[in-house]
């Protein structure tokens, strides 16, 4: 019976030192600690949530980058289909104007070839102007020396002169 | 939900008071003979189970070789001592107060002297410590049963818990320290151990019982359950300064178990004593109802107080069984098969000491929990 017969000094010193042990640590241990418990647990949540929050900042602002970029490549592209544009222009253009540049050179030398066959053609034909008169001179002379022969000719000249 | 609640909080008082009638019906078996024997025993041995084994120890003595008595050597290891026992004849004496009607007074327990027969020591008046219990005793050593001796010695058990106060403040400001320095960085050294324990204490046991007042009990719940598990780890120290059977004391349990039933039912809410009053049964189940709910208050307490006490007094006595063994057959084999086991048991006893501060700060949580029941929304009816 007597291990269940409790004792009275025991009874009260071991309600003396939990309580001073309830005391003690209440205030001096278990406040502050769990404090910093609840104020820890706190700022990983409030860490937690900054680095999600930065996450989709990084996140917009890889999209941003990328939209950017495609913005960048498709004004590239632009660029580079109008210079290939323009380029074909100025080249259709400068053949056109060769083309007209040659043409007219070409009009030009044909003008002055003509030019200098209607030339060549009066020359020629002064030249055999002044030969067939010397060659008829000469005949002439030749067949002309006798009178009357003189005046056959003359007269047969005369009639196939038409007079116009 | 307020069905599942009430539901749950009828199987607890239902489990307490059965384990309370278990309880208490295994101690009146085991300590029914004890009264009669102990007086036959008094001059011989102590507590022998049977007027067989009373025959055989003064056989034995008669003799000339004493008889190892486990009864008693176990009895003297789980009781309260007014020395500390360190090794062979060497004891540790411990400072007696006394109160009786002449005043305080207090001297040191080497006047009692040790061994089997104890002094006398004259103080205001002459005391004789009696199976350690200090009796006033005439010239002739007969004990005067008239004066009242109120005993506040520092036993034993007072010395190994004020101990564990020491330890315990010691280590929780030093822990509370490293938190005021390291603020809300990571833990280290002793905080890291310390840590898990605290956060255990108030995720699994506070939390899930106390929901939103968690932060007003923890502090009463942090205490008892390293004060529990403290004092059952060194009570399993087998030397000094550990040994004491500490929280297998009665009066210890009795001291925690009290301070858990007033904490209770001084935060008892309109619901709770509602349940108690009014209980949700006909009118004409009050009379019964009534009495159980209120034999229900003091159960819970009663079931911790004897819960505690009843698992490391056991758990104490399993070990030193074990040990005794080999003194009983006086025998090294029996020593050598029995030491695994002691090995074996003393690991259970360190997980018992935690289950033990658990489950009691488990129950004392779920205690407070239901007395702060909020009104539940009438969804019946």
């Amino acid at each position: 019976m007597e291990l269940v017969t409790p004792s009275i000094g025991l009874l009260f010193w071991s309600s003396l030192s939990f309580f001073i042990l309830f005391i003690v640590l209440t205030k001096f241990a278990w406040k502050p600690i769990t404090k910093t418990l609840k104020e820890r647990e706190d700022s990983i949540d409030e860490a937690l949530k900054s680095a999600e929050i930065a996450r989709l900042q990084l996140e917009s602002l890889k999209t941003d980058n990328q939209r950017l970029l495609n913005e960048a490549r498709v004004e590239r592209d632009k660029l580079l289909k109008e210079a290939n544009e323009i380029k074909d222009q100025i080249l259709a253009k400068a053949k056109g104007d060769a083309k007209s540049e040659g043409d007219k050179m070409i009009a030009a030398a044909k003008e002055a070839i003509e030019m200098e066959k209607v030339n060549a053609m009066n020359q020629l034909k002064t030249q055999v102007a002044v030969l067939t008169v010397d060659l008829a001179e000469k005949i002439l002379r030749k067949k002309m020396e006798d009178r009357t022969q003189q005046e056959v000719f003359v007269n047969d000249s005369l009639k196939n002169i038409t007079l116009n | 939900m307020t069905h599942i609640k009430s539901l749950k909080s009828m199987y607890y008082t239902a489990k307490s008071s059965f384990l309370t009638i278990i309880f208490c019906f295994i101690s009146v078996i085991s300590f029914a003979n004890q009264p009669s024997t102990n007086t036959i025993v008094d001059t011989t041995s102590v507590g022998s189970e049977s007027e067989h084994a009373h025959t055989n120890a003064k056989h034995e003595e008669s003799h000339g070789e004493e008889k190892f008595n486990i009864n008693k050597t176990i009895m003297e290891h789980i009781s309260d001592a007014h020395q500390w026992h360190l090794w062979a004849h060497t004891s540790l004496p411990l400072p007696v107060i006394l109160y009786t009607d002449k005043g305080i007074e207090i001297f040191s327990s080497a006047h009692f002297g040790h061994g089997e027969e104890s002094h006398i020591y004259q103080g205001n008046y002459p005391y004789q410590l009696i199976h350690e219990k200090i009796k006033v005793v005439n010239e002739q050593g007969e004990v005067n049963p008239n004066i009242m001796v109120l005993d506040f010695s520092i036993t034993k058990n007072v010395a190994s818990m004020l101990l564990a106060v020491i330890c315990l403040i010691i280590i929780f400001l030093s822990v509370s320290k490293s938190y005021a320095k390291r603020g809300v960085g990571a833990p280290k050294g002793l905080q890291s151990w310390i840590e898990p324990l605290i956060i255990f204490v108030r995720d699994d046991i506070a939390e899930p019982n106390l929901g939103k007042r968690t932060a007003k009990f923890m502090p009463f719940l942090l205490t008892i359950f390293f004060f529990i598990w403290f004092v059952n780890m060194l009570g399993l120290i087998p030397f000094f300064p550990g040994g004491a059977n500490v929280t297998g004391n009665i009066a210890v349990t009795m001291v925690l178990a009290v301070i858990t039933f007033i904490i209770t039912n001084l935060n008892g809410k309109k619901t709770y004593w509602g349940h108690i009053f009014l209980p949700h049964v006909p009118w004409w189940l009050y009379p019964l109802m009534v009495v159980l709910e209120i034999i229900g208050i003091f159960t819970k307490p009663i079931a911790l107080m004897i819960r505690l006490f009843a698992n490391i007094t056991a758990g104490h006595i399993l070990v030193l069984s074990l040990v005794c063994l080999t003194f009983i057959f006086k025998s090294l084999t029996v020593g050598i098969v029995a030491a695994p086991f002691i090995v074996f048991i003393s690991a259970i006893e360190l997980l018992v000491a935690f289950m033990q501060a658990f489950i009691f700060t488990m129950l004392a949580a779920l205690y407070i929990g239901m007395a702060l029941e909020e009104p539940a929304p009438e969804a019946h009816h």
